[in-house]
């Protein structure tokens, strides 16, 4: 179609592009002046004269936190929590979806409906703190890992997916002697990686970005994952450098931030298309 | 999720490996005994941190306490719900806020997805389209917690970058976080930040999904482009926004209160403090725990009904509903 573009047309589409470039500096421009921020002086970030690049380049702020135990603990603590329940939770997910695609097991109806009915009515935030610090999870792993381990809407994406593979297949294995564990482990997981995939890293990084579970079911410092040692240090205004000394008060923060996201920045051109995907499949806000 | 009619559908087939209706639940549990082993953990997932949270909701009709467990604990009926809607002054103002971030969110919030994907989908350079497209999704992979902390370093009254520039324009500085009126803006407005860019995504599938002779009808019909983009590409979403409509309001008594529990303090309670936070500060902190599930269980309820309702209405308004 080569027929010419009406003036409205024209000016439609540089509108448009002026505006998607205003989303791109609106979109980017927190994130590099925190970056800039956290390795200017803090006198110059303070008074303001940081506007988009760093001035008076330093690393004092990041030497700070690097020499604080705190922030490598609550480092190792973020990522030992992400990856035991990420692993647990593709595990218990897809075990209990397998069975569930089966369209003739007995119970599988009853049991799908009392895990719909999870996500539009639950006990609430007091109850099941209650039942966690009932069983004795409380400032241990497992009151981060347990309470959010198998997400309804995974749990539905998984076993629409699984319904989708050919039976062909898995009644092949069957006759070549496999057992419903061998089928399930040797052909319906690896022809399901795209999703779980997807679903572990969705997963992974809602771990590591929750913070909400670990205040309230842990106390010990030495439990706190990063979320909560960030939280602690911008909102709460916690001193990590101990009393009275503010000489590096903004920049910490800006630092703090940095330190916190970086990781999720870093694989994110990787993965992102996993991520679109995921979105796709499962037609759910991520 | 079409759970109720895959299964009709089902129960039409004829089962494999199923003895048919008259089998005993032994004889199944034992047949299919390995199938019912992987399911275990995950129900008991289900029961443990779902179900049996949902029988200690009966704590809100009690005076409960740790000790006594929930079968020692003394009923007390409705004292609970009566004391939260007479004799707590802030009960009013609770729901109030609840309901206007509601308002706000699904104002402003909501709609920001839509225009996005309509302005990404009329982008001509497909390069250009993908790079603002990743750019835009960035902010969905920040947590709560680096947000809440971005807009208070931001927004800091003597050191955040906005208040300088604000001082430089000539404007009084203010402490944006310390002010009620300004609460329901810095929440939605950071919310659309992080969440319009991953919006779109379900948004531009559908648009995908239209036909595109659809396009070409228009064109013969004389539509112009402006026309199409209202006539065929809106149109072609309207029943994803109806999901996420639906779905929207299944979160609404649980609106961002994570957000607010790191943006708010005790001067802007007056627009910022939802129920969520209420139940936060009076179960867990303070450990008044038959008080707070009773406004919890208030709180779920209301819930329940909002999605059942609001999926009802759509059911009968149009073919897209969520069951």
């Amino acid at each position: 179609m080569k027929i010419k573009e009406s003036f409205g047309s024209r000016l439609f589409d540089a509108v448009n592009i002026f505006l998607m470039i205003v989303l791109v500096i609106v979109m980017v421009y927190p994130l590099v002046y925190v970056f800039s921020a956290s390795i200017s002086d803090n006198a110059m970030v303070m008074s303001g004269r940081v506007v988009l690049w760093p001035r008076a380049v330093t690393l004092a702020a990041y030497e700070r936190l690097v020499g604080n135990p705190d922030l490598w603990i609550s480092y190792w603590n973020t990522i030992r929590y992400t990856a035991v329940q990420t692993f647990l939770s593709l595990l218990v997910t897809s075990a209990m979806a397998y069975p569930l695609a089966k369209r003739w097991l007995p119970g599988r109806r009853l049991i799908l409906l009392l895990a719909a009915f999870t996500l539009m009515f639950g006990g609430g935030m007091i109850p099941t703190f209650l039942v966690v610090q009932k069983l004795g999870l409380l400032d241990t792993m497992w009151a981060i890992v347990l309470p959010s381990l198998v997400s309804t809407w995974y749990l539905f994406i998984m076993r629409t997916f699984f319904e989708g593979l050919p039976e062909e297949l898995e009644d092949a294995a069957t006759i070549d002697g496999c057992g419903t564990v061998q089928v399930f482990l040797r052909i319906v997981l690896p022809l399901s990686l795209p999703v779980l995939v997807s679903i572990g890293l969705f997963t992974a990084v809602n771990q590591w970005n929750s913070f909400f579970d670990a205040l309230l079911y842990l106390n010990d410092r030495g439990m706190y994952p990063l979320q909560i040692m960030l939280r602690n240090i911008i909102i709460a205004g916690s001193n990590v450098q101990g009393e009275g000394n503010t000489d590096y008060i903004e920049t910490l923060k800006y630092a703090m931030i940095t330190i916190a996201t970086v990781p999720i920045l870093c694989v994110y051109p990787f993965v992102q298309k996993y991520f679109v995907q995921g979105a796709m499949i499962g037609g759910i806000k991520g | 999720m079409s759970l109720e009619r895959s299964d009709a559908a089902n129960a039409q087939v004829p089962a494999r490996g199923h003895r048919g209706k008259g089998a005993s639940l032994g004889f199944m549990l034992k047949k299919h005994k390995t199938l019912y082993l992987l399911m275990l953990p995950g129900i008991l997932y289900y029961i443990l941190f779902k179900y049996v949270p949902m029988y200690g909701l009966i704590i809100a009709f009690q005076n409960f306490s740790i000790g006594r467990g929930i079968l020692g604990s003394k009923f007390v009926g409705l004292q609970h719900f009566i004391d939260f809607f007479v004799n707590t002054p802030d009960a009013w103002k609770l729901i109030r806020n609840t309901v206007m971030l509601n308002v706000y969110d699904l104002l402003f919030r909501f709609p920001a997805p839509i225009i996005l994907a309509l302005l990404f989908h009329e982008i001509r350079s497909r390069k250009f389209k993908r790079f603002v497209q990743s750019v835009s999704y960035l902010p969905h992979f920040l947590s709560t917690v680096v947000i809440a902390g971005i807009m208070v370093t931001f927004l800091s009254q003597q050191t955040g970058i906005i208040n300088h520039l604000l001082s430089w324009l000539g404007f009084e500085r203010t402490l944006f976080l310390g002010q009620p009126e300004w609460f329901r803006t810095i929440y939605v407005g950071s919310e659309i930040w992080q969440t319009v860019g991953w919006g779109t995504i379900l948004y531009l599938a559908a648009i995908a999904g239209v036909d595109p002779t659809l396009y070409e009808a228009a064109k013969i019909d004389g539509a112009n482009r402006f026309q199409q983009m209202r006539h065929v590409t809106l149109v072609g979403m309207i029943p994803v926004m109806i999901i996420l409509f639906v779905l929207t309001l299944g979160h609404f008594m649980e609106i961002g209160f994570q957000k607010i529990i790191l943006l708010y303090n005790p001067m802007t309670y007056e627009t910022a403090d939802v129920l969520n936070t209420f139940i936060y500060r009076r179960g867990i902190l303070s450990a008044d725990f038959s008080f707070a599930t009773a406004v919890g269980l208030f709180q779920s309820v209301i819930g329940f009904v909002l999605v059942v309702a609001a999926n009802r209405v759509v059911k009968k308004f149009s073919d897209t509903s969520l069951w």
